[in-house]
């Protein structure tokens, strides 16, 4: 039996992220009270449900093993090429939406067939593809902006009962993201499979059906986070998404998703969208050097994988083998 | 009695050796036959044939009387066949529920139906008096209860015959007596049983019947009441070894190489002394989980040991890996797909390896690759490793034999000491073994002191000077070539005593 310090300790340790959460929340709070209203917590949301709808689709992959370095680049080229069907057909918003996702699905498609069939590595396929979807997005817009018709930006800043439209449908991937993850076999074999895939295939889970799902559910997400936030800001520019794909991973990864594989969840990937907008905007509003924000970024992600390292150790400690059992 | 699980003539060939060959057994219906034999003895493969993992050559299988011929892993499991392994197959990071039921949930309003699998799964867990609850995730049990969620998983997939392989290697004492007590109630429920195991007195305790396994053949079987300990030590022993081993050329010195005193790791080692002398081959035999290689890693500095002394050439050895390298340590491991070869990698980069550092010129330490083409040369020379150009031949490309070679090499090039070598002639085909003894021996006679650890009595036998035996990370007993006793030595392996 572990002793109650331990105990403590350990419960700790196993949900950082919501430690550091709640310490981050606290000092900010006590710092400028005005930081815990509503209206600004409301903002925070808002602002992050474009990292964090694509942190979601990325845990998905997260936790076969895998990795997409592509998000960025669906973030770009799917509101765009709704865009053009909107604009160049005159298609109404809701089948913009729709030929957003679809695109979605087709570029998550094209990553799963090289990774599942042609048995190419995720890092070298979606960095190829990285390339390949901007290109091709560059390529329509000759890298010039692309200004959207005023009714989808009415879209992006619309509200339901007044909750954002933003935020609605952040909470509606994260809610149907955790159903599936945690109440469907296709879910449990997500996991499964990240644990030990020689276990999986004997257990009869179908490889390569998971990994090709695997890839395109993140794709689609890329796809619906860079059409959210484009229909917010109503003009997509030639450089939207670059990089973003580590914003991506760093959130997941914040949430407890595991590069290695069969540890993460939905609500982590919120949770982690979440806190590094917090710490954006609580820099702030305490008025701090805005130029130190990636800096604490950094050092959040360390400290996290900090505590997913202890928790690791941890977890080996208890599982290491004996050959003579301790006491004799 | 009608037998449950019957085998005709059973045989299975890899690359022209036999592993098992015309197998012939019935285990009857509500029985538990105890399967013993040495290491090599043919008993995973004949597992793995009833297991659908692996197809017989030969001979045919029946399961109540009609053909039984699994293709997977999956048809074992649906017949009825359940596997408890060493190697548990289990996800540690899903709950013990979600275990039990990973190839298959039953599903309520297209969701998985969780208060159905929990009430079943609490359900078997109180009839093997597990009390944890179903939803803890796998991971955070211990040894003893994770196997204990293996044998939920049979019976939740209401497997008839449960086949148990060397089920107590990882197992606290306190687990074991439980893991009996769990036995005598499948037996109750009238499971047929089949126990592989080292430990003899527990099988003797456990059987009804018993047969014994030796070179892949089913050499003597009865019930149990018939083998003494010592009937089964002699039926899994015996075989004529001349010709197998090459002579050896030299003898052994007087100086001390290495020498380690009273080596104490909690729950790994106990009070372990050993000493290898210049030219001398030390055997070191024991079962599986006997402490082998784990006293090899400690001896290497790859784990930690908490008290006790090594001394290399009189002199208390460094700290780290890198300064026992430079001291004259050695250390060819078990498993050389993994940690001792990169397989990709041409042959001549493998050998080059550990002594890189020796290559490097000027400030840089720029590669010199006409001194390391040439070397490597002169090595693979002098093993007569067969292989085209060894600067872009890939190791994996060579046969087993030939890839111990090269690990085997890259560490001569170091001019070591002492070399430890872990199951040298693991996967190595017989002629190719007696190549490798051939090299050991020329290792000892160039000065070198040799730990030669193996599962293979006969190779040791055949090659060491000196055979050191452990038992549960102790040394029981150690003999000189002369008194060589196979029967002794098994007993002392096995903890058995003979009258």
């Amino acid at each position: 039996m572990m002793a109650t310090t331990d105990r403590a300790m350990d419960i700790a340790v196993r949900h950082a992220t919501y430690v550091i959460f709640a310490a981050v929340l606290i000092y900010f709070g006590a710092q400028v009270p005005s930081f815990l209203m509503p209206e600004s917590l409301a903002n925070i949301v808002k602002q992050s449900s474009f990292i964090g709808i694509a942190a979601i689709g990325m845990t998905f992959v997260l936790l076969t093993g895998g990795i997409d370095l592509s998000v960025g680049s669906v973030m770009f080229l799917a509101p765009l090429i709704a865009g053009y069907a909107m604009r160049e057909l005159g298609v109404p918003v809701p089948v913009g939406f729709a030929v957003a996702l679809g695109a979605g699905l087709a570029m998550g498609l094209i990553n799963a067939v090289f990774i599942v069939w042609l048995r190419v590595i995720p890092f070298i396929v979606t960095l190829a593809t990285l390339f390949l979807f901007r290109g091709f997005g560059t390529w329509l817009t000759s890298s010039t902006a692309f200004d959207f018709k005023e009714d989808f930006r009415a879209f992006g800043l619309s509200s339901f009962a007044g909750i954002p439209t933003p935020i609605l449908i952040f909470a509606a991937v994260a809610i149907l993201a955790h159903v599936v993850l945690a109440h469907t076999t296709f879910g449990r074999q997500i996991y499964a499979l990240g644990n030990d895939r020689e276990a999986a295939r004997k257990a009869g889970v179908n490889m390569r059906l998971v990994e090709m799902k695997v890839y395109m559910i993140c794709s689609v997400c890329a796809a619906l986070a860079g059409f959210v936030l484009i229909a917010q800001i109503g003009r997509l520019d030639a450089g939207f998404g670059e990089g973003r794909e580590f914003d991506v991973i760093a959130a997941a990864v914040l949430g407890g998703a595991s590069l290695f594989g069969g540890v993460g969840s939905a609500f982590g990937a919120v949770v982690g969208a979440t806190l590094i907008q917090t710490v954006k905007l609580g820099l702030v509003f305490t008025g701090v050097n805005l130029y130190l924000q990636p800096m604490m970024q950094g050092a959040i992600i360390i400290l996290a994988v900090l505590a997913d390292g202890v928790r690791e150790k941890r977890m080996q400690a208890m599982q290491k083998r004996t050959i003579r059992s301790m006491t004799g | 009695m009608t037998a449950l699980l019957s085998l005709n003539g059973l045989g299975k060939t890899w690359f022209g050796v036999p592993a098992v060959s015309d197998l012939t057994l019935e285990v009857a219906e509500g029985r538990l036959l105890g399967l013993i034999g040495q290491n090599g003895a043919g008993k995973s493969t004949l597992m793995n044939m009833i297991g659908g993992v692996v197809q017989p050559s030969a001979g045919g299988m029946r399961w109540q009387g009609a053909p039984y011929r699994p293709q997977t892993a999956g048809d074992a499991t649906r017949t009825g066949i359940a596997f408890i392994h060493q190697e548990l197959n289990l996800f540690t990071n899903l709950s013990v529920a979600e275990n039990l039921y990973i190839d298959g949930f039953p599903h309520r309003l297209g969701l998985i139906d969780w208060p159905r699998i929990r009430t079943r799964s609490t359900d078997i867990l109180k009839r093997l008096a597990l009390n944890v609850d179903p939803d803890t995730q796998v991971g955070r049990l211990s040894p003893g209860e994770r196997q204990l969620v293996e044998i939920a998983k049979a019976l939740h997939n209401d497997a008839r015959l449960i086949i148990f392989d060397e089920p107590t290697t990882s197992l606290t004492p306190r687990e074991t007596v439980r893991l009996f007590e769990t036995i005598a109630s499948l037996r109750a429920e009238g499971r047929t049983i089949i126990y592989i195991s080292h430990i003899l007195g527990d099988v003797q305790r456990l059987a009804d019947d018993i047969g014994v396994l030796r070179d892949g053949r089913l050499v003597d079987s009865g019930p149990v009441g018939d083998f003494s300990v010592q009937r089964m030590i002699r039926s899994m022993i015996g075989r004529d070894l001349s010709g197998l081993f090459p002579p050896r050329t030299g003898a052994p010195g007087t100086s001390a190489v290495l020498q380690a005193q009273s080596l104490t790791q909690p729950g790994v080692l106990q009070d372990v002394s050993l000493a290898v002398h210049a030219g001398e081959i030390v055997g070191l035999f024991g079962l599986m989980g006997a402490g082998r290689s784990e006293l090899a890693r400690i001896l290497f500095g790859l784990d930690p040991c908490a008290s006790g002394s090594v001394a290399l050439n009189g002199a208390p050895v460094p700290k780290g890996i890198a300064a026992r390298i430079a001291a004259g340590m050695a250390f060819v491991t078990e498993n050389r797909r993994e940690e001792g070869l990169m397989m990709e990698a041409p042959i001549a980069d493998n050998l080059a390896l550990v002594s890189l550092r020796t290559f490097g010129r000027g400030l840089l330490a720029v590669m010199d690759t006409e001194a390391v083409a040439t070397r490597t040369e002169v090595t693979r020379r002098d093993l007569m490793i067969k292989a085209g150009d060894i600067r872009t031949q890939p190791v994996k490309a060579l046969s087993g034999g030939n890839q111990q070679k090269v690990v085997i090499g890259k560490w001569q090039m170091t001019g070591p000491r002492l070399f430890m070598l872990d199951e040298p002639t693991r996967g190595v085909d017989v002629g190719a073994k007696f190549e490798i003894y051939t090299l050991i021996d020329r290792l000892a006679t160039e000065g070198g002191g040799i730990l030669m650890i193996s599962s293979e009595l006969d190779e040791l036998m055949g090659m060491a000077d000196r055979i050191v035996v452990m038992n549960r990370g102790e040394v029981m007993g150690q003999m000189a070539r002369p008194a060589f006793d196979r029967e002794r030595i098994l007993s002392l392996a096995f903890r058995e005593a003979l009258p």
